[in-house]
């Protein structure tokens, strides 16, 4: 069962590594919020498997549970921010767009 | 408690599967909403099923006090993101909105 949950978590950290894509490379700001939130619930998950592997699962549990609702408030607060601004792209861009006109 | 490790190991692979189903709608969808439709949904119901396999698995030396209580605190863990990324996705959404993000729409074909 340990070699299970080995390979389960190096299968979730090859997924993170897809989905940092988008954290860099996303057109908006919006999309990288999206990413930053999917990379934060499978670190929850990550974390109680590496619980499981190292056998203090007591401990592990709380820094997920934390994880998790410090995920939910910066998404929310990232949404609350960027939903009264003028442009959803970076900010160099948005100001050499403004500058062309 | 052979049973309870095979049932786990079913639990885990599917929401694996979930989990692999997101990213590959994050990396190829065309659009912001596309995107949030696919990660709101299948992140969601990943960590659901994954949470819940892993509590299965903390019951096979037997059900004690301590066992129970970690399974009880893993399952709240996937209750609290049960309800939580939904709201996110819900808010996120609506910024983007607010905001102006373009929809993504099929290209018209140009009538020769």
């Amino acid at each position: 069962m340990e070699s299970f949950f080995l390979v389960i978590t190096l299968i979730l950290c090859f997924l993170v590594l897809l989905c940092l894509y988008r954290g860099i490379f996303g057109p908006t700001v919006l999309d990288r919020i999206i990413s930053v939130g999917v990379i934060g619930t499978k670190a929850t998950v990550i974390l109680v498997i590496i619980g499981f592997i190292y056998g203090r699962i007591d401990m592990f549990l709380d820094l997920s549970m934390v994880y998790a609702l410090l995920n939910f408030i910066a998404t929310l607060a990232a949404a609350k921010f960027f939903r009264h601004r003028k442009s959803i792209l970076p900010g160099a861009q948005y100001f050499k767009e403004k500058t062309e006109k | 408690m052979i049973i309870l490790t095979i049932l786990a190991i079913i639990f885990i692979i599917g929401g694996i599967f979930f989990f692999t189903t997101a990213t590959i709608g994050l990396l190829r969808f065309p659009d912001f909403y596309c995107r949030m439709h696919a990660t709101g949904k299948g992140d969601t119901l990943g960590a659901l099923l994954s949470l819940t396999g892993l509590a299965i698995y903390n019951l096979h030396h037997g059900f004690s006090l301590g066992t129970v209580l970690v399974s009880i605190k893993i399952m709240f863990i996937g209750m609290f993101i049960f309800l939580a990324n939904p709201t996110a996705t819900h808010a996120i959404t609506k910024a983007g909105l607010d905001c102006g993000v373009e929809i993504w729409t099929k290209e018209e074909e140009v009538p020769k």
